[in-house]
């Protein structure tokens, strides 16, 4: 299930990738975009299944809108554009038209986070988790590597109802291995320690593993649960069992602490274990321009920032 | 024409009970889609009344309500036509009733292809449904009911330019053209004139028609059958449309009538 070492892959590539092969084995599968396809990959169904993609344009309403009508005549609708528009722009046509009535529609946000980068803060979805969150019906994922953006889009398909998949922008370092499968009940435990429980979900997990490592060089010993699908959220378990024996807890991920991970975790913990927890990721601000990698050590998402606030947090 | 004429009289009745019933509801933009929904289920639609448990379910045209606030219409209509019990009709917009204020998939009420209510996505759905039908080589037909207010939404013109853009001959977008929204008249504010030019210039082919007619209405649908492009019917109607004190007047929109109210109304439509 894990990968023996890293490389670096692009999860926008196993998006496109896995809807070719959905494409293959199904023929129900159709896919849009709203004039974003050759940045979020669907491009490379549109090769191969001209018929069956769909560019709307830049309007991303009709997108949502056409992909729930297609999928009440019997289709597997996958509908991608950026992160940020891909629920922010069309929230009530998914709200009204796709959530309320249950349908198979499984909405695709590339370039989530700050790390889209230079294009500064009208495109960084930080609060995408936050709005499909609350949307009853709606199954949030956020995988973290091209292994795991495969296998969620995979479990999505399977799945009926509608999906929010959000995926990174950036080429990220595999943590796990082809054979990796989703597992809508259970966390993904990569560190076992009981000095403080770390949990994080999508692109930074290859950060929190380095983190975790520095941690355990300084000899604290974190229990690190990587938790892809935020809701709904059946994990409970794994995260009151850890918070039980590590006492103190830490939520990372590439996100507004309002309303995403940082928010579920403590949900989870102050109705069932109340606990300490310290909530990293953006706060309540929005991004700015940059390059990836510095927005990242600027909004202390990077492994040394993490493991310096972690020792703080438990000292 | 008469048995036609005698069920947009009984519809006509349910709205004024249904919304009297439930005191609350919207009337004025029902009783002007009256002949529409009558003529297209009677007349035009080809949709099984044993709704999904026919083997040719699939191969039904599709009605989606975009303006999905008018359910006193479309209740009363599938239910006269048979889709289900008239009595269910005295549950609406009451707690725990299939009957919800805007049509909603998951209570299971056949009729219902879809939820709506938020205006202006109705017409993308059907462009959706419409694309839908053709991959799977279904020769079905699409009819989406508009409201003339509701195309103030922006995100009606993205509809209109993709089933324009796509030449898609298996739509049919119907305005109820009642001139009036909830704060006043169409026309003052914000006019949709020319519409019809508006429409054009978007790919569809555009038919007008008197929307309280029966015998225009059969004749405009199957007109529209036969396009090869989108078709839109401008449906001229008066909200309001057979109650003499509602017609025309924008406070009937979303308004229950009292007992008095109630009683001269049923008195007129008896008459």
């Amino acid at each position: 299930m894990l990968s023996k070492e890293r490389t670096v892959k692009s999860p926008r590539n196993a998006y496109g990738e896995a809807l070719c092969a959905l494409g293959e084995i199904d023929k129900n599968v159709v896919v849009l975009d709203a004039d974003l396809a050759a940045s979020t990959q669907s491009g490379m169904f549109a090769k191969k299944f001209p018929e069956r993609f769909f560019d709307v344009g830049i309007a991303e309403q009709d997108m949502i809108s056409q992909a729930a009508g297609l999928a009440i005549a019997g289709k597997i609708a996958f509908a991608s554009t950026f992160a940020v528009f891909a629920t922010g722009r069309c929230y009530d046509q998914i709200r009204a038209s796709v959530a309320y009535s249950n349908l198979n529609v499984k909405i695709i946000g590339t370039h989530a986070g700050i790390t889209v980068g230079e294009d500064g803060a009208t495109h960084q979805a930080n609060e995408d988790i936050a709005l499909m969150r609350s949307l009853p019906n709606m199954t949030v994922l956020a995988p973290s590597d091209y292994y795991e953006v495969k296998a969620c889009v995979e479990y999505a398909y399977k799945t009926q109802g509608p999906f929010y998949i959000r995926i990174p922008r950036t080429n990220t370092e595999t943590i796990f291995s082809k054979n990796y499968k989703h597992d809508p009940l259970r966390t993904v435990e990569l560190a076992k320690g009981e000095d403080v429980l770390v949990c994080t979900t999508g692109e930074n997990l290859a950060n929190v593993v380095d983190a975790v490592e520095i941690l355990k060089s300084k000899g604290i010993f974190a229990t690190l649960l990587h938790i892809p699908q935020i809701k709904p959220f059946l994990a409970k378990d794994d995260i009151i069992k850890s918070a039980k024996a590590c006492k103190k807890v830490v939520t990372i991920e590439n996100h507004s602490i309002i309303g995403g991970l940082g928010s579920t975790i403590c949900e989870v913990l102050s109705e069932n274990y109340p606990t300490h927890v310290l909530r990293i990721g953006v706060n309540d601000c929005f991004g700015q321009s940059g390059k990836a990698e510095d927005l990242v050590k600027y909004y202390n998402l990077d492994s040394n920032s993490i493991a310096q606030r972690i020792m703080e947090f438990i000292k | 024409m008469t048995n036609l004429k005698e069920f947009t009289k009984q519809v006509r009745k349910d709205i004024i009970q249904m919304v009297y019933g439930a005191k609350s509801g919207h009337i004025g933009g029902s009783l002007s889609s009256v002949e529409i929904l009558a003529v297209l289920y009677n007349k035009i639609l080809n949709i099984p009344i044993e709704w999904d448990k026919s083997s040719k379910f699939v191969m039904r045209d599709r009605f989606i309500l975009s303006k999905g606030h008018v359910t006193p219409v479309f209740y009363s209509t599938l239910a006269r036509v048979g889709y289900f019990d008239v009595e269910l009709l005295k549950t609406f917009r009451k707690l725990g009733s299939s009957l919800q204020g805007h049509p909603c998939l998951f209570t299971k009420l056949p009729g219902i292809e879809i939820s709506t209510g938020s205006l202006g996505q109705g017409l993308s759905i059907g462009v959706g449904v419409a694309q839908g039908l053709k991959l799977d080589k279904i020769n079905s037909k699409v009819y989406v009911l508009l409201g003339d207010g509701e195309i103030q939404e922006g995100s009606t013109w993205e509809g209109f330019m993709s089933a324009g853009a796509k030449k898609l001959d298996n739509i049919v977008a119907i305005i109820d053209k009642n001139n009036l929204q909830i704060d006043g008249s169409v026309q003052d504010i914000k006019t949709l004139d020319p519409l019809d030019k508006k429409l054009e210039a978007f790919g569809w082919n555009v038919l007008t028609v008197d929307g309280h007619n029966l015998d225009e209405l059969e004749q405009v649908f199957l007109k529209a059958k036969e396009s090869k492009f989108p078709t839109a019917v401008i449906c001229n109607t008066i909200k309001g449309k057979g109650v003499s004190f509602m017609e025309g007047n924008a406070g009937w929109h979303g308004k229950a009538p009292n007992e008095e109210q109630y009683n001269l109304a049923m008195e007129e439509l008896n008459a």
